[in-house]
């Protein structure tokens, strides 16, 4: 009952704020052109996710059909960037991570380097990224790894380092070698802070996408707000930056219902 | 278990540097431990019982002296020495049972021999029902019980506890020391426990070693012909613990003088 009651007063603000945003346009009190009405919202969006073509069987199957749709053809491209910067970032700063984590010589040669790049945001990238890689997806791929790579990385570096003595003096005493105390208590204990990385990186390389698909690609949802812009569609701009928060929180979620899966074990950061 | 596990502490100093100055933690420590001894290292914080007992378990070797087990001198922590934690210090990403079968996997036990002894050690523990349940699930009590299981495993002849019960309530508290006394009645093993507690030191020692405050000495050597079990109402159990509460006293008072004078570092 009273979770009911919660999820209701959730709702609450957005739906009056719609409202409220319902009233202004079907008032006339704003250009419509400058903030549409939030019915055209939704219709635009339903014409934006509906395949384009009438269903023809000699072009493919029926899923293939109903997944032709600019909007999720937009989303899937999104999403393919997204994870292919997000693996290729986190998988360097992965290892990179431990070591620097684990060995005070790797920590004292990379640590001054990582220092200085670190505060570069990855945007500032995108000259070079350019004149490194030209157009397409490589470019964006690029960004995107750079901006998943160094909360993966500081969150490593500091999840290693943070790990309690106690647990290695118990593996000594219990004489396990150099890579046992590794494999099975270091890295196990510093689960909870890489995995926090891992989700704050996802959000980077997710912001990191739709800014690099504004410059270097054609399709994806950051390009097609921006492409809708030169046709002052304002209700298109709406409808893709709805479907970009959507598709943001869904896959948060799914980041942070995996990690409190494999982490059952955890009591929370906070409480360490 | 053979005769081993004879410790020998000869001459053990040990000095630590604290905010510029040389701290004598231990001081001409001779202590000679018979195999199957329950030895009670009892004293105020800071007389370096458990200096002593890190020095023994190797983490932290004495500044000279020699620490000798079954003749071989310590260089470093291993398995011989089993070690049980004030703060438990399990793993809180293995279950109870992936937390005793720990010390066995490191050996390269096989899989069956380690299933067969996990099994009898969580039945000698009481544990069967929580064989599945992280640390945090467990009250301090059962963690401290998980503690001992993962120590047993490694079936080590000597057993080191860093005031193993000091953080459990009374009767948690009495509840494990029964059942340490049945375990080492059962298992003979020698056992180095260090303790704050005189009434815990008498309770469960064949033998109390009482420490001075700063630098760490021993102070008194006190046998405990008590019959056990011990009754802690007993006239005899009670004229013992006058005796050490007066001994304790003396080591304690210089030790809240330190502090008043701001000397104290822990």
């Amino acid at each position: 009952m009273r979770r009911y009651r919660h999820a209701a007063s959730g709702i609450l603000v957005p739906f009056a704020a719609l409202a409220l945003w319902q009233l202004l346009s079907s008032m006339g009190w704003v250009n419509a052109t400058i903030l549409p009405s939030p019915l055209r919202v939704l219709i635009k969006w339903w014409a934006y996710l509906r395949p384009l073509e009438a269903f023809d069987p000699a072009q493919g199957t029926y899923l293939k059909w109903c997944l032709s749709g600019e909007l999720i053809q937009d989303a899937m491209g999104s999403l393919y960037r997204v994870l292919v910067g997000f693996f290729i970032g986190a998988g360097l700063a992965l290892p990179l991570g431990l070591a620097m984590g684990y060995s005070r010589v790797a920590y004292g040669l990379f640590n001054p380097l990582i220092q200085v790049l670190r505060p570069i945001p990855p945007i500032a990238y995108i000259p070079l990224s350019i004149l490194w890689f030209g157009l397409g997806n490589p470019p964006a791929v690029f960004l995107i790894a750079i901006g998943a790579f160094f909360p993966v990385l500081m969150n490593t570096v500091a999840g290693v380092q943070n790990v309690d003595s106690i647990y290695l003096r118990v593996g000594r005493n219990l004489g396990a070698s150099r890579l046992t105390q590794f494999t099975r208590i270091i890295l196990p204990a510093a689960t909870p802070y890489i995995f926090t990385g891992a989700r704050i990186g996802m959000g980077t390389a997710f912001i990191v996408v739709i800014v690099s698909e504004m410059i270097a690609v054609n399709n994806g949802l950051g390009y097609r707000i921006l492409e809708a812009r030169e046709y002052l569609w304002s209700d298109k701009i709406i409808a893709g930056m709805f479907t970009i928060g959507l598709l943001g929180l869904g896959i948060d979620t799914l980041m942070s219902s995996l990690s409190s899966h494999l982490l059952k074990w955890h009591r929370g950061l906070e409480q360490g | 278990m053979s005769a081993a596990s004879h410790i020998s502490i000869q001459g053990v100093h040990k000095v630590f540097q604290s905010g510029g100055a040389d701290v004598h933690a231990l001081k001409a420590i001779d202590l000679e431990i018979p195999q199957g001894q329950f030895v009670c290292l009892l004293g105020p914080s800071g007389c370096g019982k458990s200096t002593l007992l890190n020095a023994v378990a190797g983490f932290s070797l004495p500044s000279s002296g020699s620490i000798t087990v079954h003749g071989s001198a310590i260089a470093d922590p291993g398995p011989d020495r089993g070690m049980v934690f004030q703060e438990y210090a399990l793993f809180p990403w293995m279950t109870v049972e992936q937390n005793i079968a720990f010390g066995l996997q490191i050996k390269k036990v096989t899989k069956p021999v380690i299933q067969e002894k996990v099994d009898a050690l969580l039945a000698m523990l009481h544990l069967e029902d929580f064989r599945k349940r992280y640390p945090k699930d467990l009250s301090g009590g059962m963690r401290q019980r998980v503690a001992i299981a993962r120590v047993l495993a490694i079936d080590s002849p000597i057993m080191l506890m860093d005031e193993p019960f000091g953080a459990l309530d009374a009767l948690t508290r009495r509840n494990l020391q029964d059942e340490l006394l049945r375990l080492w009645m059962e298992l003979r093993k020698t056992i180095l426990f260090v303790t704050h507690s005189i009434e815990e030191a008498l309770y469960l020692a064949d033998r109390t070693v009482v420490m001075t405050y700063r630098p760490g000495t021993i102070k008194r050597d006190l046998t405990i012909d008590l019959p056990r079990p011990r009754d802690v109402a007993s006239p005899a159990f009670n004229a013992l613990k006058k005796e050490l509460g007066q001994l304790l006293m003396e080591e304690q008072s210089r030790h809240v003088q330190d502090e008043f004078k701001g000397a104290a570092v822990d």
